[in-house]
Parts: structure tokens; C-alpha cells; sequence
């Protein structure tokens, strides 16, 4: 078992060299590409797996976590340690990471098809195989996604965590804008860099005055979560500007939890991620359920200890945590209600999931964020991998239709657009779910998985896996007297439920609005088969983590998840805490979850007919059309915060090269030519008197004068000089005096 | 004594000299002329691998020393010698020196002899200024390396050649001048032109105007260099005008003697001028981390895109070098440690990280923005434009070139994983202990960084789809008329990829690289505490 352990740094390492692998001999070979990178996934599958199992057998783990160096970076007279870990809270997501990555693998490898922006005529090639030109490049970069991120849950330390996080970064960067043809996949990509970028440079403060404030200066977990040093951090002040006297741990916490804020794409930072949805659906569902989003609430799992100990000096940190996580929730779900795209419903909804992970977070539920998130890594996966197959099964539809009718596609698209009351519809726009409709007897499988996906994410009462983790983070709130978190939280669980409906009932149920949907084709078995593997975990994964008070089940299955987790919850000094058993939370989350799947399919049970607008949008009027704007958050930021910084490089761009050179330099330079006669013979005094002993410069200055004869390197030279006088004058002289 | 150790330096030193001098004598052809400068330029660079692997830095210090009477009238002596900061900078001189002449043995065809003499003449210099020990001699290789690069700038370069090396003779000269008055100051308080010596005999102790006057005679020499804001307008004409190679040398190391100088003589020398300097050398570069990336932002030129992100990225040197020199004596130390409540032993290490950030930073910039200049020739040999508006759609077009960008455009960026980041990371590590709010002033600079290499670099030059009526004139690398951008070929790919191999290298395995600036880091800190 140690000898397992002691290999955890390999995790990440087979798709690193798959990555490296496809770049540089694989470019052209597609398939070997893809069978590279799916055979690098399963090495890190079955290790990652071993080590998952092998810590969940291995009695009292959580009180010997596994932490070892690999080398380390001298920092002075101390060092930098770079090394692995093993401890439950990784241990899971080692079981949780590598499984869906060899499920997107393999979902990815059937999913690349040849794009429809593309020109078949430009690439002839990959038009024949059928499959995307660039095909082999993406299996590399989601080779080093998965490298990012099974390094970010090996790391020992936080600075290792946010060297993978980055990397990560760089990666869905360079995922969403896959599609760089598209205009909107360009932006997007940036946009995503840029905006999680901000994120991460508070994050880096965080790090680096977590880095100087602690005692032992270290990054390294199991040295910065002892008790003396959270103590010290929790009882030193800094004396802020604006802020007055707060403590250390508090602003290290709030400035690492901003990196969260950007990763998982809570309020006010949320934005880049629906739009992320340009990039390939192998990539969203990678990106926004099984890695990316979640590295962020990961980060708070792993920082723990921080939140915990900030709250016993001042509740503001966790109260600001909660406060953002359970606004983001709410927020989120109003906008995921008026949305058309059927990906960018579920990038919405992974934006509220995952505040409810940090509003857990901010109410100390250790357990039930990281259990929330296990559960949406699987069921978020297989709704994201399930839409990509709609999208996959329309697109061919339309192609399909196409070819048996008339072949004016691509020539003029402005005659598919059509203006409505819910917002402008593009009837050949494959990610539209007005163009859709009657799905699940065209795809079947797709269609089940899915709806197990939707129902898991609504909370279906006791058999799918998001009723558990979110009952359990309902409870703790109840519990803990959130009231206000509660509410909200309660409030967000009914609109999820009610969009979840609103999805399955515009894609799958009633009939085909177009001609896509009713010649779409089952996708092929390499897509469905990842569906239906995760499908498996989507409603079982939940059963691991039934709390003991729970009436009839409680007990009868035991409460696996927090028994594993607990003793290490201790070991950092935790307290684990079990909220009572409630009925009113229950409750609520039976209501809300039921409610909200019912009043979704009175609305939307049989889909909308053709050219039915939505009747939501027409009850509630401007509010949805608020909703369907994302509250007009995008053009709010467009208009302040990237013109500002536009405007300011334009200035100072400006400054630099009119103001300083032009007026400034050459301003002296006039002043100088003023001085008239006496210029030249001031040259030569400078020149001869001083700088004679490089002989050198009186050739140059003639070299000068012959190579420019525009008036302006004249002016140069003599400022060049009139500074050279001011200095001897004022420095040299009194300098000389004193020696003398 | 007659080990070959006791003249390794001698030989690392005039070697480019005489290769300089045998390009004159032998070059018949350019064809010979350039192998034998690519030949020749393969024993510094062996000769700094050697010292690499040969310095012994369980004892540390100066080593392979040599010393010898030069101007015994000025009491100036040949004095080499080579530590843990010097052995990095050797080593990326005579790696981007060799690349450059192999690239430039590519695409320079015009007055070929001059060229390869003039790059071996700059080698020398630079070379010299990282080995010299002795004031004079310092001086005079500094002077040296000005005449090479004017001439490459003003023959090799572009349309405005003329206006930019102009405008960099005569700003690095002003700089230039102004250390040679501190030289002499020193010289007159300690009665040597020894660096060592006069920084033991610690020149105008005790009387800060002097100590400051010395200060900033040499910081504005250093500064010119470097270039520190405000002193910094003629970096983008310079690395504009310059041919690809002279601008790879001129961002690579040129600018690092500048930083180099702060490090071997300021700080040791005026520990007192430095301790009350400190916050100006912290605000100049914090500013100029934002202030260049800011202008970067609004660049059309590729090329000169770049001489700003240098502007913005040798920032990070001025910050770790001004936080270090914050707490250069045992009374500044006291004072931080009251002020943050930290031990002198994290404050110190604190020091040390900022000093191993900016050393770290100097040599990555050596490596990452020579690459960009090496991929910015790259393309201007084809377009024969640097306009930003006229590319795009490269990607497709040229996958191998795009790839070669994307790792240099993002390690510049400071991605973690690259070599960058480790610099941006201690730097900013040391810089918050000592100057927390400079250094917080100066993490806008890492947003923004991502804005220019995204938005304008990689975005307008690489995505899209390539669109031929933007920019018709496409040539192949050999002048050749081609239908459109073509991707790289042989000799472009050797040079570029050893660049890139380091920054991956130094990216996941910092250790060895940091271990040297570290050693030299430490001995400089335990210098000045250990002061009277």
C-alpha cells in the first residue's frame, strides 16, 4: 500500500507525455492521437483509482496523510518544497477526476467530428476522415487539461496548486477558442483568460502573504495547518487602508477565496463561462463540471482550515464567502430560466451549483461542498456530454435535411434569422432548444441519460445523488441558523428544478420544431457509452453520503463519505459537526425540488409548438427579458472597466511617445537652440572636456550630425548635453569640492 | 597555479575578441565568414557550461579570480572573477550570442564581414562586463558595448535607423557619464578601482548626500540601461529600428548589464544610500510594470510591442532589486522586523527572494523575450511589415510558428509551469514582505500582461482565419515570392528551440538555476549585515 501511495506524483504525468507525445510526432495520425491520449487517461485511471481505493480501505487514513518532497527551490536560507499528497479530501477527487476525464477522452474521440463553420473545400483531408482538421491538437490540449488538474489534486502545497490551476487556465483558454475561426469562440477565449486572471492575481496575493505571514514561511499544507500557526495568523493584525485593523488570516482568506471567485465563476466574476460555451462540448464538460470550475471550490475545500479558524476571530470572511455563493446560486438560476442555448442553460446552472458549494463553505459544511461537488462532477458531466450529443444529433439533422433538399447553406445566413418576443432565433443554430423538440424517441439514449442527469441536478428525492449533497448543505443551513443563505439557497433549488424541466421538456418532449430535430440520428456508441457509464454514478453516488438522522435510510446505509472524511477533519484541527435532523429542511428540498420539476412540466411538458414563444416570458414580461439579458452584466463591464483600461493604454501609449519624447525632449531642445551661438561651442566644451578620454564620441557626434539632418536628433544631442551640464554642475562639483 | 582553471576566464573573455579579429583577418567569403563565427562562438558558450557545472558553490564567492597590473599610473587592475549571479548571465550571453550568429547566418547578406565582427566585438563587451572586477575595466567594457550595438542598429536596421541608434547612443551615453563621476567619487573616498575592495572599504560611510550623490551617479547609468521609467524612450526605437539579432542581444543581455550593475556594485558598495533609496528603485519599477504593460496594450507594432513588454518586465528586476535593497543594513533589517512583526530571518529571506526574483527575472527575460525578437524576425522576414492589422489566421497557416509563440507569448505572460513565473513569483514573494503596497500596486501589471499577449499578440497575428487581402507581399524566409505566410524552416527552428527547451526547463525544474542566484543572494545579504 505505501509503494501505491508513494507513486500518487505519477497521476498526472501519463497525459502529460501523451500531450507531449501528440505535439510533436502524433500531429498528423488522428487516431493514434486519440488512442494516446485515451490510453494516457486510463494509466491515470487505474492509478488514481488505486490509490482512491486503497486509501478508503486503509484504516484511520485520515489521520496519516500521505505527504512527501520531490524537490525543493532554495528560498534563502530556507526552502520551496515541491511534492505530492494523499489525504481523503484528494483521495476522492482522485476517484472523481481521473474516471470522468477517461470518459471525456473516449466521448471526445467520437465527439470531433468535422466542423460545420469550416469549408470543406479548404480542408480535404479531414472533410474525407470525417473528423475535425485540427482533431489531434485538441486531444493534446485536453491531455494537458487533465495534466492541470490531476496535478492541482496531487499538489502538497498551494503554490504547486496554483501552478496547476494556471496551467488549467491556459488550457481552457486555449479550448474555448479551439474554434478560432468563430469570432465569439476568439473573444470568449479571452475573455475567460482575462477575467479568471484577475481572479488569480488577488489569488497570488493571497498565496504570497499567506506565504510571508506564516511560521514557518511555507505553502506547504500539512505545515501551514497547524494549530500554532493558524493561531498566529488568526491573532496578528494588518492595518489596512480603507479597511482599518483586520486580521491576517481574514484578508489572506477573502484574497484567496477571489481566485475561487474567477475559477468557479461566482458573482461578479462569473461571466466568462457561458460564454466559455464556444468551445467543443468535450471541453465544457470538462471545464465547467469535472475540473476547472470545481479546482475552484476545490481551493476553498483545501484552504479550509483558514475559514475555519478566520470565523473564530470574525465572522466576515465566511459570511462574505456565504453571502457570494448563495447570491451567485440565486443569480444564476434566474438566468439559466431564459436562456435558449441549451449549453448555456447548463453553464448557468454549474454557475449556481457552484455557489451553492461555496455558500457550504461559508456555512463550515466541509463535508457537504465536497460532497456537492463529487455528486455535480458526475451528474453536471453527463448533462454537458449528453447536450453535446443533442447538439451533434441536430447538427447532423439539419445536414441531413440539407442534403435531400436544396444546397444554399452557408450562402446567405441572414434569411434563418428570426427576430421574436423571447429573443432573436436562428432556425439553423443546432445549440437552440426552440429549434428542437421531441428528441427522446430519435435519441433514446441520450435522451434517458440526460434526463437522469436533470433529475440528479433538480434533486429528485432520495434515488438521485443531487438531492443528497443538496439536502445536506440545506440542512446545515437550517441548522445553523442561516436563515437568509437558507432561503435563498431553497429559492435557487426551485428555479433549478424548474429550468432543468423547461430543458428536457424544449429538447426532448413533445414534437420536432424543425427539421433538424426530426432527422437527427442517435449519436455513436463511443459518446453514448461515456453517457451511460456516468449516468451510473450521477444517481449512485449520492448513496455514500445519507446522514445517520435520516428517517429509515439514515443508518441503514452508513454515512460512508463523512466517516472518511472526519478524522481528517481532526487531524487539521476541525471540528466536524452533523447538523440535527430537521423535517423543515426536508422538507423544503422535497417541495422545491418536486414544485419546481412540476410547474416546469405544466409549462413546458410538451414542448413549445412552432413558433410558440416562451409562455414564462410572456407572463413575466420585462423580468425575463432581464433574466434572458443576463441583467446586462457584459455590457455594464464593457462599458466601464475594459474602456477605462482601453482608454488609459491609448493615453499613456500616447504620453509615452508624443508627450515625453516629442514635447518634453524636444521642448528642451528648442530652449537649447535658443541659447543660439553658444550651443556649439558648448558641445565642443562637453565634448572635449569631458568625454576626451573615449576618444570615440567626437567621430560619433560627426557620424550623427552626417546620418540626420532632420533637426530633431540635433535637438537630441544638445538635450543629451544640457543634461550632462546640469549634472557635472550640480553633482560633480560639490562632489569635488568636498574631496578637495 | 598553472591549472587551466587560473586562466578559464581569460580565455572565456578574449575569445570572442580574437574570433572578432579572425572574421577580419580570414573572412574571404561570407559563407566562411559564417561559419567560422558560429564555429568560433561554440567555446565561450562551452566555456560558461563549464563554469556552470565547475563553480563550487559549497564554498561560494568569487572564483577562478584573476588579477594582474593594467594602468598602474591609475591604479587600475585586470581583475576577473565569477560568481553566482555572474555565471547564469555568462552563460545566457554566450547561448544567445551563438543563436544569434547562427540565426543571423540565415538572413544577414549584406556587409557580412562587418556584421559577424561587430557580434563577436559585442560578445566581448558584454562578457567583459559580467567578468570585470575592477572599476576601470567595467567601465570600459560597458563603453565597448555601446559601439557595436550603434553600428548594428545603424546599418542593419530599418527605415528609421538612423533616428533610433542616435537616440540609444546618446541616452545610454548621458548614463554612461554620469557613473563614470561616481566611478572617480569612489575612487577618490577608497583609493581603488577594485570593486571588491572599494565595496569593503564601503565608500562615503556615514555621510548620505555623498553615498547618495555616488548612488545616483551610478543608478543613472544603470537605469539608462536597464531602461528604468522614465528613462526608457529609447528602448522601442532602438529594438524597432534593430536588426532581429541585435534587438535578441539588446533585450537579451544588454539591458541585464544594466540590472547586473545595481546588484555587483550598488547595493554592497551604498548600503545606507540604498536602504534610503530603496522606495524610489520600488516605485520606478512597480510603475513601470504597469506603465509598460499599459502602453503595450495600445501597440499597432509588433516589434515594438515587445521593447515595451520589456520596459514592463525588467520592472520586476527594479522591484526585487529596490525591495532587497530596503533592508541592506542591520538598522533597516530592525525596522522591518518591527514593522511587520516578522522575524530578521524571514525578512532576510524575504530579501533573498526578492534578490533571486530579480536575478531569475533577468535571465528568463534574457531567454523569453529573445525568443519573441528571434519569432518577431522570424515573421518580419516574410511580411516584411510588424503591423499588427495586416496578420491574422497565422495558426492555420503556420501551426509550427504558432506553437513556438504560444510557449514564448506565455511564459512572457508569467504562466505557471514556464519559466517566467518563477521570477513574477519571488520577485512579488519578496517584494510583499518588504514593500506590500508597491508590490500590490504592481500585480495590475500581471492582468494586463495577459491583456497585450492575448488580445493583440496572439489574437490578431495567429486566430481567425487567414484573410490574403489584409497583406499581399508575403516572401519565404529567402526573399522568395510565396502566396502567402509559410511556416519555419531548418535554421529557424535549431535556433528557436533550444529557447524553448529552457523556459520548459527552468519552468517544472527552477532548482539548479535558482541554487546559483540563491548562493550569491545570501553572500550579498550576509555582506552588508555583517558591515562594521
Amino acid at each position: 500500500m505505501e509503494g501505491l501511495f508513494s507513486v500518487t506524483w505519477v497521476v498526472p504525468i501519463p497525459p502529460f507525455l501523451a500531450f507531449l507525445a501528440i505535439l510533436l510526432f502524433l500531429n498528423k495520425n488522428k487516431r493514434g492521437s486519440a488512442l494516446t491520449a485515451i490510453g494516457s487517461a486510463l494509466i491515470s485511471c487505474v492509478l488514481g483509482w488505486g490509490i482512491a481505493f486503497a486509501s478508503f480501505f486503509r484504516d484511520h487514513f485520515g489521520d496519516h496523510p500521505v505527504d512527501e518532497a520531490i524537490y525543493a527551490i532554495p528560498t534563502g536560507a530556507t526552502e520551496l518544497v515541491i511534492g505530492y499528497a494523499v489525504d481523503p479530501a484528494n483521495a476522492l477527487m482522485l476517484f472523481m477526476v481521473p474516471f470522468l476525464v477517461l470518459m471525456i477522452f473516449i466521448y471526445s474521440s467520437g465527439y470531433m467530428s468535422f466542423p460545420h463553420h469550416l469549408k470543406a473545400e479548404q480542408y480535404p483531408t479531414a472533410y474525407a476522415q470525417g473528423k475535425d482538421p485540427r482533431y489531434s491538437r485538441f486531444m493534446a490540449y485536453i491531455c494537458l487539461f487533465a495534466t492541470g488538474m490531476l496535478g492541482l489534486v496531487v499538489a502538497n502545497n498551494l503554490l504547486q496548486f496554483f501552478v496547476f490551476w494556471e496551467v488549467m487556465g491556459l488550457c481552457s483558454y486555449l479550448l474555448i477558442g479551439f474554434w478560432y475561426e468563430k469570432a465569439s469562440a476568439r473573444a470568449a477565449a479571452v475573455k475567460a483568460f482575462i477575467t479568471t486572471r484577475i481572479g488569480d492575481a488577488l489569488l497570488m496575493i493571497g498565496l504570497i502573504l499567506l506565504y510571508v505571514r506564516s511560521e514557518p514561511s511555507t505553502l506547504r499544507f500539512s505545515e501551514l495547518f497547524t494549530k500554532t500557526n493558524l493561531d498566529q495568523l488568526a491573532q496578528t493584525l494588518v492595518d489596512l487602508p480603507l479597511f482599518g485593523e483586520v486580521h491576517w488570516i481574514s484578508l489572506i482568506g477573502v484574497l484567496i477565496f477571489c481566485g475561487a471567485i474567477g475559477k468557479s465563476a461566482q458573482f461578479p466574476l462569473h461571466i466568462w463561462l457561458p460564454d466559455a460555451m464556444e468551445g467543443p462540448t468535450p471541453v465544457s464538460a470538462m471545464i465547467h463540471a469535472a475540473t476547472m470550475v470545481s479546482a475552484g471550490v476545490f481551493l476553498l475545500v483545501r484552504m479550509f482550515p483558514i475559514y475555519e479558524f478566520s470565523g473564530k476571530v470574525s465572522g466576515e470572511t465566511l459570511q462574505f464567502v456565504a453571502f457570494i455563493g448563495a447570491f451567485t446560486a440565486l443569480f444564476a438560476a434566474t438566468i439559466a430560466v431564459a436562456q435558449w442555448d441549451i449549453k448555456r442553460v447548463l453553464a448557468y446552472s454549474t454557475i449556481s451549483q457552484l455557489g451553492y458549494m461555496v455558500a457550504a463553505i461559508g456555512m463550515g459544511a466541509y463535508v457537504a461542498a465536497l460532497f456537492h461537488l463529487l455528486t455535480h462532477a458526475f451528474f453536471k458531466a453527463l448533462l454537458f456530454l449528453g447536450s453535446g450529443s443533442v447538439i451533434h444529433g441536430v447538427e447532423h439533422g439539419y445536414h441531413h435535411a440539407h442534403e435531400h433538399a436544396h444546397d444554399d447553406h452557408g450562402d446567405s445566413h441572414a434569411e434563418y434569422i428570426v427576430p421574436r418576443a423571447d429573443g432573436v432565433l436562428d432556425t439553423e443554430d443546432a445549440q437552440d432548444m426552440r429549434n428542437m423538440g421531441g428528441l427522446l424517441s430519435r435519441m433514446p439514449r441520450t435522451g434517458w441519460t440526460f434526463i437522469i442527469g436533470g433529475l440528479a441536478l433538480s434533486g429528485f428525492p432520495l434515488f438521485t445523488s443531487g438531492f443528497w449533497s443538496k439536502d445536506e448543505i440545506l440542512a446545515f443551513a437550517w441548522d445553523g441558523n442561516h436563515q437568509w443563505v437558507f432561503w435563498t439557497l431553497a429559492l435557487s433549488a426551485f428555479l433549478t428544478a424548474f429550468y432543468t424541466m423547461r430543458q428536457i421538456g424544449l429538447t426532448f418532449l413533445g414534437r420536432a420544431r424543425t427539421e433538424g430535430a426530426s432527422h437527427a440520428p442517435e449519436s455513436v456508441a463511443s459518446m453514448t457509452t461515456p453517457l451511460i457509464l456516468i449516468s451510473i454514478f450521477a444517481i449512485a453516488g449520492g448513496w455514500f453520503g445519507i446522514p445517520e438522522a435520516f428517517p429509515v435510510l439514515g443508518g441503514a446505509v452508513p454515512n460512508w463519505i463523512a466517516h472518511f472524511l472526519e478524522p481528517y477533519m481532526k487531524y487539521m484541527h476541525l471540528y466536524p459537526h452533523h447538523p440535527d435532523f430537521n423535517f423543515v429542511p426536508l422538507a423544503v428540498s422535497i417541495v422545491v425540488a418536486l414544485g419546481g420539476l412540476a410547474a416546469g412540466y405544466l409549462v413546458y411538458g410538451q414542448g413549445l409548438k412552432e413558433g410558440q414563444t416562451d409562455p414564462v416570458a410572456r407572463i413575466l414580461g420585462p423580468i425575463w427579458w432581464m433574466w434572458h439579458r443576463k441583467y446586462w452584466i457584459d455590457e455594464l463591464y464593457n462599458g466601464t472597466i475594459v474602456l477605462i483600461t482601453m482608454w488609459l493604454s491609448r493615453f499613456l501609449a500616447l504620453f509615452d511617445r508624443e508627450w515625453i519624447i516629442d514635447w518634453v525632449v524636444n521642448g528642451v531642445g528648442r530652449v537649447a537652440i535658443r541659447i543660439g551661438d553658444l550651443t556649439s561651442a558648448f558641445d565642443r566644451f562637453v565634448v572635449d572636456g569631458f568625454v576626451d578620454g573615449v576618444g570615440w564620441i567626437s567621430d560619433q557626434a560627426g557620424h550623427i550630425a552626417r546620418l540626420l539632418q532632420d533637426g530633431r536628433v540635433q535637438t537630441y544631442l544638445l538635450f543629451g548635453m544640457l543634461i550632462l551640464a546640469v549634472w557635472l554642475f550640480l553633482n560633480v562639483l560639490p562632489m569635488i569640492l568636498t574631496l578637495v | 597555479m598553472e591549472s587551466p582553471d587560473s586562466i578559464v576566464l581569460t580565455i572565456l573573455l578574449f575569445w570572442p575578441l580574437v574570433s572578432a579579429l579572425l572574421v577580419i583577418l580570414l573572412g574571404s567569403s561570407d559563407s566562411f565568414i559564417k561559419k567560422l563565427s558560429i564555429w568560433a562562438s561554440l567555446l565561450p558558450l562551452a566555456l560558461s557550461v563549464y563554469l556552470l557545472f565547475a563553480y563550487d558553490s559549497d564554498m561560494g564567492g568569487m572564483q577562478f579570480e584573476q588579477f594582474a597590473k593594467w594602468i598602474p599610473q591609475l591604479n587600475a587592475g585586470y581583475h576577473l572573477g565569477v560568481d553566482g549571479l555572474s555565471i547564469p548571465l555568462i552563460f545566457l550571453t554566450t547561448l544567445l550570442s551563438t543563436l544569434s550568429l547562427y540565426y543571423s547566418a540565415g538572413v544577414i547578406n549584406e556587409r557580412v564581414k562587418e556584421y559577424f565582427f561587430l557580434m563577436h566585438l559585442l560578445e566581448f563587451s558584454m562578457i567583459g562586463v559580467f567578468l570585470a572586477l575592477d572599476y576601470v575595466l567595467f567601465y570600459v567594457f560597458w563603453e565597448i558595448s555601446l559601439v557595436p550595438m550603434y553600428f548594428l542598429i545603424g546599418i542593419w536596421g530599418g527605415e528609421n535607423r538612423g533616428y533610433a541608434a542616435t537616440k540609444f547612443f546618446i541616452y545610454t551615453l548621458v548614463g554612461s557619464v554620469a557613473m563614470l563621476l561616481a566611478i572617480l567619487g569612489v575612487y577618490f573616498a577608497t583609493g581603488t578601482f577594485d570593486i571588491v575592495e572599494a565595496a569593503a572599504a564601503q565608500p562615503f560611510a556615514g555621510n548620505l548626500t555623498l553615498a547618495s550623490l555616488a548612488f545616483w551617479g551610478f543608478f543613472l547609468g544603470f537605469a539608462f540601461k536597464v531602461p528604468s521609467f522614465p528613462f526608457h524612450t529609447w528602448l522601442p526605437d532602438a529594438h524597432t529600428e534593430a536588426p532581429t539579432a541585435g534587438s535578441v542581444i539588446l533585450a537579451g543581455v544588454l539591458l541585464k548589464l544594466g540590472a547586473y550593475g545595481m546588484l555587483r556594485i550598488m547595493l554592497p558598495s551604498f548600503p545606507e544610500a540604498s536602504v534610503y533609496w530603496a522606495t524610489w528603485i520600488v516605485g520606478l519599477g512597480a510603475i513601470a510594470i504597469v506603465y509598460g504593460a499599459f502602453v503595450c496594450v495600445a501597440q499597432t507594432d509588433l516589434k515594438r510591442l515587445i521593447a515595451y513588454s520589456s520596459v514592463s518586465h525588467m520592472g520586476y528586476v527594479m522591484l526585487g532589486i529596490g525591495a532587497a535593497a530596503a533592508v541592506m543594513t542591520p538598522d533597516a533589517l530592525d525596522g522591518a522586523v518591527n514593522r511587520f512583526g516578522l522575524t530578521g530571518e524571514a525578512i532576510q529571506d524575504s530579501a533573498a527572494m526578492a534578490l533571486n526574483g530579480a536575478a531569475l527575472q533577468m535571465f528568463n527575460h534574457g531567454i523569453i523575450t529573445g525568443a519573441l525578437f528571434f519569432l518577431v524576425g522570424i515573421i518580419y522576414e516574410r511580411a516584411h511589415t510588424r503591423d499588427l492589422a495586416r496578420f491574422g489566421g497565422l495558426a492555420t497557416r503556420t501551426p509550427h510558428f504558432y506553437g513556438l509563440m504560444l510557449v514564448a507569448a506565455f511564459a512572457s505572460l508569467g504562466l505557471p509551469g514556464l519559466a517566467g513565473f518563477w521570477a513574477e513569483l519571488f520577485t512579488f514573494r519578496g517584494a510583499f514582505a518588504i514593500m506590500p503596497y508597491w508590490a500590490a500596486f504592481g500585480t495590475i501589471g500581471i492582468v494586463i500582461t495577459a491583456v497585450y499577449i492575448l488580445y493583440r499578440i496572439i489574437q490578431n497575428v495567429f486566430l481567425g482565419e487567414y484573410d490574403p487581402s489584409k497583406h499581399s507581399h508575403w516572401t519565404t524566409v529567402q526573399g522568395e515570392h510565396a502566396d502567402g505566410p509559410t511556416d519555419m524552416v531548418g535554421f529557424e527552428k535549431v535556433t528557436m528551440w533550444p529557447l524553448v527547451a529552457a523556459m520548459f526547463l527552468i519552468g517544472i525544474y527552477p532548482t539548479p538555476l535558482v541554487s546559483y542566484f540563491n548562493q550569491s543572494a545570501r553572500e550579498l545579504l550576509a555582506f552588508v549585515q555583517n558591515l562594521g
